[in-house]
């Protein structure tokens, strides 16, 4: 296997353009190019051979895919209930992952439950996937915890809010777990935005010169809020782990099957003992960053429909048909369920409740200390006068 | 008991908590097959190899961040921040991941790191060499800030902060590092509380790490003028022991602190303040700091004048009595 798989890397003439000053002009539309990433699925759902990945789809038949199907449903109803909740006031704020379903669910489908995933805050695929009930996952955009679920029993550390920070957690993972003879990966998950942190350069180092198994998941979304990718990277965000000596591959990133493929690829590779190695899922932010956010202001309508029909669900849905599934009754299955879901997310959503004030000095050390004791009682003691007399304290 | 330095102490500290738990292991630069740029390290590689004395790349927020996600698949990383300078570029990795996971997850991910930090001035060192990072990590919630200030001190904090579940920054003195002292390796100690080193009548003198020594040598010296200062060593910098030195200043109703790190928003800010609030009718003069001055470090050439010494603490201790001191002079 050659250091860098990344299919299609040729630059196209307009990469070679350079500025007056002599200087390589970014090219800002580059890893917007499709068509060079790996793809099993094309754009009207038609299966390619792609020579890397059928190995790894052999076991794909229609249960699968509409399994799949499901999640993928199942998790867009969810995230548009929340974005709804969000406008309702229940939540303060929601990062729409609207447009990746396929790179989160091609992903997680392709990893056991035993290994570790370290992920940023708009991976609520993964966390659907591996059983995070979806209240859980609103509770701390409701403002009533910092942490959802318990990492340890879904396997999925606490979504990390400062960009790249996890990805060094992910490789510390893989360093202990490696040397004490356990099979399992640590996966960091982070977007384009990230790739431009130090963090995300370090992780890489320390991966691969322990060889650590861990795997690299970008999602290209195309956006770090309202920066194009052009401004984190002027070459395609998967040729830069090459320079560390962590082999990579760009897959599309809205065909679920390519993005199972590659992980499963990828993920026997590190198994081996090979060390890490760098998959970039190109997709696309459909939505905006957040609920605060307004994408009006630095993308057009015209960039955002070409990526609505690159939808990967619909893509699917064709895939199915082609292949005679009876897809009009798979699609009403899925949405089905997903309308369930989100209106058990709905009736969930209201009886997540603040904690009481005391818990807000609780775990600050794993044992309360005297100086901390003195303001839990200072709290307590004004709340208490405050309180309307006569009422119960 | 035996004699020893305080680099051996921590030497002594480290090989005992390897060999005793075996989720310890340690990671940072040189820290292997050199030993550590100090030689806390020295020999540790070859007794416990390479998978649990780690000599990490280049990468201060690496070797924290990774430490984060072997506390993660439960090891208790001991990092080594070469020097004092170095540790900004990890300063997200330690005040928003290692402080916060603990409150973060509610309990459920715990952080037991001990980040090691020798730190001070003193040794004559180029720039970025001789820092006092202390007040920055003590303003955050979640971290355990601690110093050490002589060899059996150094050993027995170093072992309770390896055996902590919280995340402890140790910092230590690096310009003692070579002082020698008695070692009983059964000793224990704890990490909440500060020590009265010497009991004193006329004013409390409150240090840490470094000046720990210093101060015991002003008490000596104010002998000579008849005066007995009590001298408390802080040795918990988070959380502070309010209790101790507000209860000797209820008995001596003066206070001096004395660090090497710039005054302001400092250690000594804070231990005034507690005075101040838990026992301000105790007190008989105006609390005294003597601290590094509010610049940063200096050349080497300059740092005696800028570290605080016996002349200045002395100074200190006739002002907060009501005896003639240099501000009178001038």
């Amino acid at each position: 296997m050659s250091t860098t798989m990344s299919a299609g890397s040729t630059r196209s003439p307009r990469d070679r353009r350079h500025s007056p000053q002599g200087a390589p002009a970014p090219d800002h539309d580059l890893a917007g190019a499709v068509d060079q990433p790996l793809r099993v699925l094309d754009e009207d759902g038609r299966r390619r051979p792609d020579a890397r990945l059928d190995a790894h789809l052999r076991d794909v038949d229609e249960a699968l895919l509409a399994g799949v199907l499901r999640d993928m449903t199942v998790i867009r109803a969810l995230d548009d209930e929340a974005v709804a909740l969000q406008r309702q006031g229940e939540l303060g704020l929601w990062p729409p992952l609207r447009g990746q379903e396929a790179a989160q669910i091609g992903l997680a489908r392709a990893l056991p439950e035993t290994d570790f995933l370290f992920t940023s805050y708009r991976e609520n695929g993964l966390a659907w996937c591996r059983g995070v009930r979806p209240e859980e996952m609103l509770s701390v955009w409701r403002g009533t915890t910092l942490s959802g679920w318990d990492p340890f029993a879904h396997r999925m550390a606490t979504p990390q809010v400062i960009i790249g920070a996890q990805t060094l957690h992910a490789v510390g993972h893989a360093m202990a777990t490696s040397t004490r003879g356990e099979d399992g990966l640590s996966v960091a998950c982070f977007g384009d935005g990230a790739m431009s942190q130090g963090d995300v350069g370090e992780a890489m180092v320390f991966a691969a010169s322990f060889r650590a198994p861990v795997l690299f998941f970008c999602q290209n979304n195309h956006y770090a809020i309202s920066e194009p990718v052009g401004l984190q990277t002027t070459v395609p965000l998967a040729h830069r782990p090459a320079g560390f000596g962590i082999p990579s591959l760009r897959v599309d990133g809205n065909d679920v099957l390519a993005v199972l493929a590659a992980t499963r690829l990828a993920a026997e590779r590190i198994r081996s003992g090979a060390g890490p190695m760098f998959l970039e899922a190109v997709t696309y932010r459909v939505g905006p960053h957040t609920t605060s956010d307004d994408p009006t202001r630095y993308r057009d309508e015209a960039e955002l429909e070409t990526w609505r029909r690159r939808d990967p669900l619909l893509r699917l849905e064709r895939h199915l048909e082609l292949l005679g599934a009876p897809v009009e009754q798979l699609r009403e299955q899925a949405q089905q369920e997903g309308r369930e879901a989100a209106e058990a997310l709905h009736a969930a959503v209201s009886e997540i409740l603040a904690p009481a004030p005391e818990s807000l000095f609780e775990h600050v050390l794993t044992e309360e200390h005297q100086g901390l004791r003195r303001q839990r009682e200072q709290l307590a003691a004004l709340e208490a006068s405050l309180a309307p007399a006569g009422s119960a304290s | 008991m035996t004699t020893m330095t305080m680099a051996a102490a921590l030497n002594a500290a480290l090989a005992d908590s390897l060999a005793a738990d075996e989720d310890v292991l340690l990671i940072g630069e040189d820290i292997g097959t050199l030993g550590g740029v100090f030689r806390i390290t020295d020999g540790l590689k070859d007794r416990f190899g390479a998978s649990r004395v780690i000599d990490s790349p280049l990468a201060e927020s690496g070797i924290v961040g990774t430490s984060v996600g072997m506390a993660y698949a439960g090891r208790r990383p001991v990092c080594e921040i070469q020097f004092d300078g170095f540790v900004f570029p990890a300063f997200d990795q330690i005040v928003a991941q290692v402080a916060r996971l603990h409150y973060r997850t509610g309990g459920r991910v715990r952080m037991p790191l001990t980040i090691r930090i020798p730190f001070g001035g003193g040794i004559g060192a180029v720039e970025h060499h001789s820092e006092s990072p202390e007040a920055y990590f003590a303003h955050t919630p979640g971290l355990r800030v601690v110093t050490v200030a002589d060899p059996q001190d150094a050993y027995s904090t170093m072992r309770a902060a390896i055996a902590c579940d919280d995340p402890v920054i140790l910092l230590e003195p690096k310009r003692r590092y070579w002082g020698k002292g008695e070692v009983d390796t059964e000793v224990t100690t704890d990490l909440d509380s500060a020590r009265v080193l010497r009991p004193g009548r006329d004013a409390t003198l409150v240090a840490y790490g470094p000046l720990v020594v210093t101060a015991l040598e002003a008490a000596v010296a104010a002998e000579d003028d008849g005066i007995d200062l009590e001298v408390i060593d802080l040795r918990s910098l988070a959380p502070l022991d309010r209790g101790a030195v507000a209860g000797s200043v209820r008995r001596t109703g003066r206070l001096i602190v004395a660090h090497e790190a710039p005054g302001t928003v400092s250690l000594s800010s804070e231990v005034v303040a507690g005075v101040v609030e838990d026992c301000f009718e105790h007190l008989e003069a105006a609390p005294e700091r003597v601290t590094g001055y509010d610049v940063p470090y200096p050349p080497a050439a300059l740092e005696e004048h800028h570290l605080p010494g016996i002349d200045r603490i002395l100074d200190a201790v006739d002002r907060t009595l009501g005896r003639r001191s240099s501000r009178e002079a001038a």
